[in-house]
């Protein structure tokens, strides 16, 4: 019996979190062109402006160039957008405790972030275009250059945590019951500050967003990766940008801001689950502003070498300084 | 196939330019500066005919050109729109009867809306926007 409702309870909450993961997707991505509107002293679209994006995109005509591959190309998108809420499965929304929490931590969830972006270069070498082709290469190497600072982040949070005796530092209930700054002391607390910079810089990378956007590059690369996707094909990678947003930045809300409200509000575990859930959207969309719509206005995009030098030997080092203080603290403290 | 709403409402501008002299390339440039601001209406500018509503197109269309007009204008996704954004892309304007023009424009394409001017001001391509969102909105009230 226990089976069939832990069964029951997984394909319910994968429906449900997918589409509140391709709404609350779109709905970011509405809020980030606002909000960077209104940065440059615009208007900006109306919020709802993505869902008509979206819905515009799946009324088009959706053309497979001619040397293309075309199993794979079709293939493509689908795989970026079910990895992407693949993603999601594996991590907490609001109070929820993750729908396949049991079944993958933390490594999991960075083995998996790096599938939509895999997606996307199978797609754009598959469409045949020097374009894509080109645009494919550089969204490899900008992968390869924002995984190490990133796997930084991760091995200090849970060798903090390993530190302390817990059995499964790796596990996302682990690393959220016990956040970095609750055992922190103060050189510790400046080690995770430096963590928290590493992970927020890794965001825009991640999601190919400017100054990262080498890969998709319009000026020069004419869009890159996607250069030849038309129609369904780019709705559903417009869908998929969305939830990779929302999965990006709940890793960095389950790692560094845990919290929730439903320990404070009194009454029914109803309201303390809705106060959990707005919370988290506030949560979300803080993170979205800093990380993504702030650094995108400020900033032009790098070149493909200067990405690798930055991540590398920069934000890797920052990475690894913040490590350094985490060990410092836990041995002074300890 | 009909127009929609969701398509008079995300216009994507992919910019084609067929030999023009730059000056409506400056006046494109500052009709999406923040002054102006298209972006309320959901227009950007993309860089793929793949990913274009509208095909901005500038120049008289020389020789060389044609072909890659006419591939051009394939390569881009149905339900579309051709605006015709200066003098020279109209009629020839200042390379009027030159040996080298396979254009104006509307001899190689079908074109939409015309913006006249030379370059047009950045209000005038914005009104000529404008006017191919109501073109859109007419055709989706029953004219197709
Ligand atoms: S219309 Fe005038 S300004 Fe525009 S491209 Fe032609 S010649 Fe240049």
């Amino acid at each position: 019996m226990a089976d069939w409702t832990a069964f029951l309870y997984a394909i319910l909450g994968t429906v449900l979190i997918s589409f509140f993961g391709m709404g609350f997707g779109l709905g970011i991505l509405g809020v980030d062109r606002k909000l960077a509107a209104h940065m440059q002293a615009r208007i900006g679209p109306p919020l709802r402006q993505p869902f008509i994006d979206f819905r515009k995109l799946l009324l088009k005509e959706n053309i497979v160039p001619e040397n293309a591959i075309p199993w794979l190309f079709n293939a493509a998108p689908v795989f970026a957008l079910a990895s992407s809420i693949t993603i999601l499965l594996y991590l907490p929304i609001g109070g929820l405790p993750p729908v396949l929490g049991n079944y993958g931590d933390i490594i999991l969830v960075m083995y998996l972030l790096t599938v939509p972006a895999l997606a996307m270069v199978a797609g754009g070498f598959a469409s045949g275009s020097p374009y894509a082709t080109v645009g494919a290469q550089r969204e490899m190497i900008t992968m390869i250059a924002y995984e190490f600072p990133l796997a930084t982040v991760l091995i200090a949070l849970a060798w903090r945590l390993s530190v302390l005796g817990v059995a499964n530092p790796f596990s996302l209930s682990a690393l959220t019951a016990t956040p970095v700054w609750a055992m922190a002391g103060p050189l510790g607390a400046v080690g995770a500050v430096l963590l928290l910079i590493v992970l927020i810089l890794v965001t825009p990378g991640e999601l190919s967003r400017v100054p990262f956007d080498t890969p998709e590059a319009e000026t020069e690369l004419a869009g890159g990766l996607i250069v030849e996707y038309s129609g369904r094909n780019l709705a559903m990678f417009y869908l998929a940008q969305g939830v990779k947003t929302v999965a990006m930045t709940s890793v960095i809300v389950a790692l560094f801001f845990p919290w929730g409200l439903s320990g404070l509000i009194p009454g029914s575990p109803v309201t303390g689950f809705v106060a959990d859930l707005i919370f988290y959207v506030i949560k979300v969309l803080a993170v979205v502003f800093i990380s993504v719509s702030v650094i995108r206005v400020v900033m032009a995009r790098f070149r493909i070498n200067q990405v690798v030098t930055l991540y590398w030997v920069f934000i890797g080092g920052l990475g690894i300084l913040g490590l350094l203080l985490l060990v410092l603290d836990s041995l002074g403290g300890v | 196939m009909k127009p929609t709403p969701a398509l008079n409402r995300s216009l994507w501008v992919f910019h084609l330019n067929t030999g023009s002299c730059n000056g409506c390339e400056i006046e494109i440039v500052a009709a999406i500066t923040p002054r102006y601001d298209p972006e309320r209406f959901g227009i950007k500018l993309v860089g793929s005919p793949r990913h274009a509503d509208v095909l901005m197109v500038t120049g008289p269309v020389p020789k060389k050109m044609k072909e890659r007009v006419l591939r051009v204008y394939a390569q881009t996704p149905d339900p579309k729109v051709v605006i015709c954004c200066g003098t020279c892309g109209e009629s020839g304007g200042v390379y009027y009867d030159s040996y080298n023009l396979d254009g104006p424009i509307d001899d190689v394409i079908p074109v939409d809306v015309y913006i006249s001017g030379c370059p047009p001001r950045p209000e005038a391509i914005l009104h000529g926007v404008v006017k191919a969102i109501e073109k859109l909105e007419r055709l989706e009230r029953g004219a197709a």
